[in-house]
C-alpha cells in the first residue's frame, strides 16, 4: 500500500519535468519534419507550399552533401585518433610523481575550458596566421616559407584546433583510469618479469580499454556537430573543403535562406548520427559491459 | 635451492626507520612466518626480499649471492599478494602463464606447466574463466598457481588469507602448508594472525617496531619467549602478567603465566584469589576472566566444561614450572 502510494506520488511529481522535456523535444522535431516537406525560402515569403520529399531529394543529391559527409567523417576520425594516441602517453606522464605536477595538470586541462570560438580565434590570428602568426615566425627562424594554413591545409588546420580542444578531455579520463589501476597488479607483473613495455601492453592498455571506449563515444557525439571552429576560421571553405554536415545545414538555412532544405538536412543528420551511434555501440560498446 | 640470508638489512622511508637492522638465516625448504602487529615492518621486510623496495643498508643473500641490486624478476622468487593481484582481463590460464610468457618459454612447455599447476590446485575446470567469475578461494588458488608455475627458489606470501572467510581460511591454511611440503620450496609467509603463524610455520620470526624480537620454532617461542613482547604476542588467549611483590618473590620484575597453566579451584584457599567477571563456555574449553583485585584481570583456560558463573569465587594456582620471569628491561630470565 505504502509502496503504491510512493510510486503514485513519484510519478505525479515527475510528470511536469518529463512533460516539459518531452515538449521541448517533440515541438522542434515536429516543426522540423513539417518544414522539411515545404517549399520554404525566407527570400520568397508567402510562397510556402507542400512539396513532399522534394527537399530531401535536393539535399541528398547536392554534391555538397557527399563532400561534407566525407569531411565530417574525416574530422571525427582524425580527432579521435589524435586525442587517444596522444592522450594515452600524456596520461602516463601525468601519472608520474613529479614536482609541480598539480600545476602541469591544470595547464594540460586548461584548453578544455576555453570556449571554441575563442580558441579558434587564437589559433587563427595568433598561431596560424601566415603573416603575424607564431608558426610563421618559427618557420622564418629556420628560413622556411610561412605556411598559409587555412588555404593550404584547411581541413587539417581545423582538425588540429579541435584536437587541441579535446586532447585534455581524453587525457583526463585516461588519467583517472590509470590512477585506479591496482598497484599490486603492476608489482605482480614486475615479479613476473614483465618489462615496462610488456607491462604497458599486457596490463595497462587492457585496463584502459573501457575508458578509451568512453572517450570515443562521448567525443563522437560532440565532434559530429563541430561548428564554431569552422565558422570562425574558414567559413566552410575554401570551396567545400572544411564544410561538415552541421555547417552545410547552417549554410542552407542562413546563407541560402532555404528553411525547407535545411530542415531536410537536419533530419538527414539525425539519421546519420544514429547510424554512427549504432555501429559505434556495436563495435566498442561491448567493452562497457561488466 | 632457496637459502635466504639477511645481513643487517635496513630500510628507511625518509627519516622514518622501518627496518632497523635485520639478521636472519632461512634454510632451504623451510616455511618461515613473519608475524607481528600492524606497522611492525613485516610486509616491508618481505617486499625488500622480493625486490619491490630497495634496501637502505645491509645485504640480502639468495643461495649465497647478494641480490640487493638485482631486479625482482631475476631473483627467482615469486609472490602471492594480499589482493591476489590477478590480471582481470586475462583468463586463469593467461594469468598463470604470464610469468613464463615473459620469460620467453616455449608455448608447449608453458601449456604443460600451466596444466600441471592447475591440476595440483584443482583449477583445471576453471582454466578458461576470467578472475571475476571465480570465488575468493579459487582466486587465491590462481594466485598461488601463478607463483608455483615459475618453479621459484622461494615463495613469498603477503597475508594471502586475510580476505577469506574464517572457514575457508582454515582450509586454505592446510592446503598451502601441504603444497609447500609437497614441493619442498622455501616459503616466507607474512601474517598478523599468530594462529596462522603457529600452525603453518617451521620457524617463526616475531617482529616488533622494525626489529626481530625472536626467531625460532613455534614451540620454542611458546615455551621460551625471549622477552615480554614475544610472550604476550604468542599464545591465545594472551599470557597473564603480574608485577609487584609477587614477582619480586620470584626474583623478577614481571612474571607471566599462560591461561592454560593456571589451575582453577572453586572457593579454593591457595594461589591467587579472585571473582569470575566473565565466563566463556565453548564446550571444549572454558575461558574465565577473573578479577583478582591487586593482580588485575587474569585469564584462565580450563579444558572441558566448568560450571562457573560471574560472581563465583575462585582461586587460580599457577603451575610453578611454567612461570616465565622477566627482568627490568623485559628480557626473559632463564633459570
Amino acid at each position: 500500500m505504502a509502496t503504491q502510494q510512493t510510486q503514485l506520488l513519484a510519478r505525479t511529481l515527475l510528470t511536469p519535468a518529463v512533460a516539459l522535456l518531452f515538449i521541448w523535444m517533440i515541438v522542434p522535431l515536429a516543426l522540423t519534419i513539417y518544414f522539411a516537406t515545404l517549399h520554404y525560402n525566407l527570400l520568397d515569403p508567402g510562397s510556402e507550399s507542400f512539396v513532399g520529399l522534394e527537399n530531401f531529394r535536393y539535399f541528398l543529391t547536392d554534391p555538397a552533401f557527399l563532400a561534407s559527409l566525407q569531411n565530417t567523417l574525416v574530422l571525427v576520425g582524425s580527432v579521435l585518433a589524435i586525442t587517444i594516441i596522444l592522450g594515452v602517453p600524456l596520461a602516463l606522464l601525468l601519472d608520474q610523481q613529479v614536482v609541480g605536477l598539480s600545476i602541469v595538470r591544470l595547464m594540460v586541462i586548461a584548453p578544455f575550458f576555453v570556449m571554441p570560438t575563442v580558441s579558434a580565434l587564437v589559433w587563427k590570428n595568433l598561431l596560424m596566421h601566415p603573416v603575424s602568426g607564431l608558426f610563421a615566425w618559427i618557420a622564418h627562424l629556420f628560413g622556411l616559407p610561412a605556411i598559409d594554413w587555412f588555404n593550404d591545409a584547411p581541413l587539417f588546420s581545423v582538425i588540429l584546433i579541435v584536437s587541441w580542444q579535446w586532447l585534455p578531455f581524453a587525457t583526463l579520463i585516461l588519467l583517472t583510469a590509470l590512477q585506479s589501476l591496482d598497484e599490486e597488479q603492476k608489482e605482480a607483473a614486475e615479479m613476473d618479469g614483465a618489462s615496462a613495455i610488456s607491462t604497458f601492453v599486457y596490463i595497462t592498455l587492457p585496463h584502459l580499454a573501457r575508458p578509451i571506449t568512453v572517450v570515443i563515444l562521448i567525443e563522437t557525439i560532440f565532434l559530429l556537430t563541430v561548428f564554431a571552429e569552422i565558422f570562425v576560421t574558414t567559413g566552410g571553405g575554401p570551396g567545400l573543403q572544411t564544410t561538415n554536415i552541421a555547417f552545410l545545414i547552417y549554410s542552407q538555412a542562413l546563407i541560402q535562406y532555404d528553411v525547407g532544405s535545411a530542415s531536410a538536412g537536419g533530419l538527414v543528420a539525425v539519421v546519420l548520427a544514429n547510424i554512427v551511434a549504432f555501429f559505434l555501440v556495436r563495435i566498442v560498446g561491448r567493452n562497457l559491459e561488466a | 635451492m632457496g637459502r635466504i640470508t639477511l645481513q643487517g638489512v635496513q630500510k628507511s622511508f625518509g627519516p622514518v626507520h622501518i627496518i632497523k637492522g635485520a639478521d636472519l638465516e632461512i634454510t632451504d625448504g623451510s616455511f618461515v612466518v613473519f608475524v607481528g602487529p600492524s606497522g611492525c615492518g613485516k610486509t616491508t621486510l618481505l617486499r625488500l626480499i622480493a625486490g619491490l623496495e630497495d634496501v637502505t643498508g645491509g645485504a640480502i643473500l639468495i643461495d649465497g649471492r647478494n641480490v640487493v641490486d638485482v631486479p625482482p624478476a631475476k631473483r627467482g622468487l615469486s609472490m602471492v599478494f594480499q589482493s591476489y593481484a590477478l590480471y582481470p582481463h586475462m583468463s586463469v590460464r593467461g594469468n598463470i602463464a604470464f610469468g613464463l610468457k615473459m620469460a620467453g618459454v616455449a608455448k608447449d612447455e608453458i601449456n604443460r606447466k600451466v596444466e600441471a599447476a592447475a591440476a595440483t590446485l584443482n583449477l583445471t575446470p576453471y582454466l578458461d574463466r576470467k578472475p571475476r567469475e571465480l570465488s575468493g578461494g579459487q582466486r587465491q588458488r590462481v594466485a598461488i598457481g601463478r607463483a608455483i608455475v615459475r618453479e621459484p627458489k622461494a615463495f613469498l606470501f603477503d597475508e594471502p588469507l586475510s580476505n577469506l572467510d574464517a572457514a575457508l581460511r582454515v582450509q586454505m591454511r592446510l592446503e598451502v602448508t601441504r603444497l609447500q611440503k609437497q614441493l619442498g620450496t622455501t616459503a616466507i609467509y607474512v601474517t598478523h594472525d599468530q594462529v596462522e603463524a603457529m600452525t603453518m610455520a617451521d620457524k617463526i620470526v616475531v617482529l616488533n617496531g622494525g626489529k626481530i624480537e625472536q626467531y625460532g620454532s613455534p614451540l620454542e617461542l611458546y615455551e621460551k619467549p625471549n622477552n615480554l613482547f614475544v610472550a604476550g604476542f604468542i599464545g591465545s588467549p594472551k599470557m597473564n602478567f603480574v608485577t609487584g611483590e609477587l614477582a619480586k618473590q620470584q626474583g623478577a620484575t614481571t612474571i607471566g603465566v599462560r591461561p592454560e597453566h593456571l589451575k582453577v579451584e572453586r572457593d579454593g584457599q591457595g594461589g591467587w584469589q579472585g571473582t569470575v567477571a566473565v565466563a566463556e563456555h565453548l564446550g571444549s574449553d572454558t575461558f574465565l576472566y577473573v578479577d583478582a583485585a591487586a593482580l588485575g584481570m587474569l585469564t584462565a583456560r580450563y579444558v572441558g566444561e566448568l560450571d562457573l558463573h560471574p560472581g563465583d569465587k575462585v582461586s587460580l594456582i599457577p603451575d610453578p614450572a611454567r612461570i616465565h620471569r622477566f627482568d627490568d628491561s623485559g628480557k626473559s630470565i632463564h633459570a
